[in-house]
């Protein structure tokens, strides 16, 4: 027990004060945050270059004084010529676009969008629902409706969503919970993919400096494994831990410094701004509080953990079967494609519904369960006893994989020289 | 004699592979016990069976009288041929780990290395990452690990690959002088020159087979064959040209010559006493040199070999 200690001590110091991991640690949020932010600049360069856009009204309507140059728009307005010199003219200008309004007898008949780009969906429809307004308007007044009774007798509800015990939620709860889920899957995902190379890794480079026979003729492989694979998974939940602590510390600065205004996307800024309303706000944030978030936490670690272990007892047994990294390509499969249908399950099952067929049973199948079931549980919902079950199966599935591991491991550090393939590890399995 | 290490009737078998065939041989305490064979032979299964790093199939191995345990590993001391430790480790560090990895506290194996360190002159390498480190300053920190925690076997398989004679004198004197205060050493190793120094005992093992072990001198006697070298200063060259081949069956039948005298070898038959066979020798001619040709280990090692194979 003291040699476990002392491999576990040494793996976990050699992880943490290893240059890249302290980079990796401490610069990634900080790069993480820069990322954020030169995002949002970029897009508001973006936008700062008005597009031209020609306008030809053919109606006696007037739509033309609906359209105000802004910063991201300046208009162009045409007179008195036809619908093929406006086109020309547009064309030979270089404008971004040119909005033809046909008419007879100067109604409205044809709304036309001419550009060489591919305009938004956003930007054609609020041009349409402008000039729609207008038109609208304009024919209700002609047959003698006003239409600002019409607009005083018009009725308009939001839905109000909230669930049976009366919590009252924002129609961006699903999202809310999406995001959340998917965060929490995708997290574990790169963690098990991280750590569980770096033990790889490491098994390789024992095996490679020849060390390997040095040490296991002083304690068994399996306890050399099983240090190996504990001190890694140690230094993984340090890095876990800093991140969630510099995160806070970043999120309470830049909820003071720049207000919540910092986190709404910069695009659609103008947008947000006239839907602002302060209690659809609150219902916001009262969703991200009312998240089961103590919760997701400790199924987060408890996944974690039991995900790591499973995939490290993988990734350690193709380290000791190889002789260098670009020979483990050919026994990455069964590790990668459970991470990706687990991530594809989360995505699109877990996302459609929670508690479907498919996304139940692969939250129970240890290889997927970690990322699916941590997709569900924001959903809610989830009886204890499907997480206790998920999580029982998980860790004594790891105990019947570590010893297959072990085998594969205890043979494979002292192979030298030797090309390993799948048919060679079944061999070594039964020896 | 007390037997540091009995090693009776020991099997190991890779799938259909018999890489050890009921292989038996003691080694006397306080013996430099040479461990010889081709490549492949089954030395490095024999090797890892003894540290424990693999189960035998078959046969039990006795260390100082008793049955092998996992507490023994403690008492031995490991040189692995392939040499290896942690490239981005400093190498004071290193040693701590892997001296307490055979269970001695951290304060003893601070003191042992200390001294070590100061033994081989590498003192000033203790914070150095063994990546910086020359390879024979390596090869040094190697055979430190092996020995800083004073086990009463020590094996060592090719000690002095790696070395450059300077410092391979060095640890040859270093082991000689662990055998001299008490511990059992094994050699496994090709270079026969250094069997021929320094081991007392030997054992063969060719293609999994156990083919020859014992003292180094009886070892030695068994294979005496009356072969003698010969000085000779002749009168006329072509008769004992002639007369030699015929009479002595000179080995290898080369006669070399440097202005008259001949240089060769003879192998002399059973049924001729030594006394006659010289005194027809001085007959040819002036007699300067004649001596009998002990083996040597290297001769042993091929005939065997080839006799075997």
């Amino acid at each position: 027990m003291d040699k476990l200690w002392l491999i576990i001590k040494r793996e976990y110091l050699n992880k943490v004060r290893n240059k890249t991991f302290i980079v990796m640690t401490f610069v990634s949020p900080l790069i993480f945050v820069g990322v954020v932010l030169l995002i949002g600049w970029l897009t508001s360069i973006n936008s700062d270059t008005a597009r031209k856009i020609a306008i030809l009204d053919q109606t006696d309507g007037d739509f033309i004084s609906l359209f105000e140059s802004s910063d991201r728009n300046e208009y162009i307005k045409l007179d008195g010529i036809s619908k093929e010199a406006a086109v020309a003219a547009s064309k030979q200008a270089d404008y971004y676009g040119l909005i033809l309004m046909e008419s007879r007898d100067g109604a409205l008949t044809d709304l036309s969008f001419y550009s060489d780009d591919s305009p938004s969906k956003d930007f054609l429809e609020s041009i349409e629902d402008k000039i729609n307004d207008k038109a609208t308007s304009q024919s209700l007044e002609d047959v003698g409706i006003s239409p600002s009774l019409i607009l005083e007798r018009k009725i308009d509800k939001e839905i109000q969503v909230q669930n049976f015990s009366g919590e009252k939620t924002s129609k961006m709860s699903g999202w809310i919970k999406i995001a959340t889920g998917g965060a929490a899957g995708y997290l574990l995902m790169m963690f098990i993919i991280i750590y569980g190379n770096m033990v790889m890794r490491s098994v390789i480079e024992e095996k490679t400096s020849r060390i390997i026979e040095i040490i296991v003729s002083s304690v068994k492989p399996i306890y050399l494994m099983i240090g190996k694979i504990t001190g890694t998974s140690l230094a993984g939940i340090t890095q876990f831990i800093i991140w969630v602590i510099v995160g806070f510390i970043l999120l309470t600065i830049g909820t003071t410094f720049f207000g919540v205004e910092a986190f709404t996307n910069p695009a659609n800024a103008d947008v947000m701004a006239q839907a602002q309303d302060m209690t659809k706000m609150e219902l916001v944030i009262n969703d991200i509080a009312q998240l089961p978030i103590l919760k997701l936490l400790i199924c987060f670690f408890i996944y974690f953990m039991g995900g790591y272990f499973l995939y490290a007892s993988i990734y350690t047994a193709i380290g000791a079967a190889v002789d260098n990294e670009t020979d483990t390509q050919q026994f990455m499969l069964p590790v990668i494609v459970p991470l990706m249908l687990a991530i594809y399950v989360g995505f699109f099952s877990v996302m459609d519904n929670p508690h479907g067929t498919v996304a139940v049973v692969f939250s129970y199948i240890p290889l997927t369960s970690p990322i699916v079931m941590l997709m569900r549980i924001p959903f809610g919902d989830i009886a204890w006893w499907e997480i206790a079950s998920s999580m029982l199966l998980l860790y004594v599935s790891i105990i019947g994989v570590a010893m297959l591991a072990a085998k594969i491991y205890r043979i494979g550090i002292l192979m030298y020289g030797k090309k390993t393939n799948w048919k060679e590890l079944y061999k070594w399995l039964r020896y | 004699m007390d037997n540091a290490l009995e090693v009776q009737h020991i099997k190991k078998i890779y799938g259909d592979f018999t890489a050890l065939n009921d292989v038996s041989f003691s080694v006397p305490k306080g013996s430099v016990y040479g461990l010889l064979g081709p490549n492949g032979a089954g030395k490095t299964s024999l090797i890892r069976i003894i540290n424990q790093i693999t189960m035998p199939d078959g046969g039990k191995i006795l260390l100082n009288g008793e049955q092998l345990q996992p507490k023994h590993i403690e008492d031995i001391g490991y040189m692995p041929e392939e040499r290896g430790l942690y490239k981005s480790m400093k190498v004071g560090e290193q040693c701590i780990y892997l001296a307490r990895l055979k269970g001695l506290s951290k304060t003893e194996a601070k003191e042992r290395l200390q001294y070590w360190f100061d033994r081989l002159g590498i003192e000033g390498w203790w914070n150095k990452k063994l990546q910086e480190l020359s390879k024979g300053m390596a090869q040094k920190v190697q055979f430190i690990v092996t020995v800083m925690h004073e086990p009463s076997l020590l094996i060592f398989d090719e000690p002095f690959s790696g070395f450059d004679p300077v410092n391979a004198n060095l640890i040859k004197d270093e082991i000689l002088k662990l055998r001299d205060d008490g511990a059992t050493i094994i050699f496994s190793t090709h270079r026969m020159e250094s069997v021929e120094e320094m081991c007392d005992h030997i054992a063969l093992i060719n293609k999994s087979n156990l083919v020859l072990q014992g003292k180094l001198s009886d070892v030695k006697q068994q294979y005496r064959d009356r072969n003698y070298a010969v000085s000779l200063i002749c009168m006329n060259n072509d008769m004992a040209f002639q007369q030699i081949p015929s009479e002595f069956n000179p080995l290898p039948i080369e006669l070399s010559g440097l202005d008259n005298t001949l240089d060769f070898q003879i192998r002399i038959p059973e049924n001729v006493e030594i006394p006659v066979a010289l005194n027809k020798l001085t007959h040819l001619g002036e007699l300067t040199h004649f001596s009998e040709v002990i083996p040597s280990v290297n001769d042993i090692f091929i005939q065997t070999v080839q006799h075997n194979g």
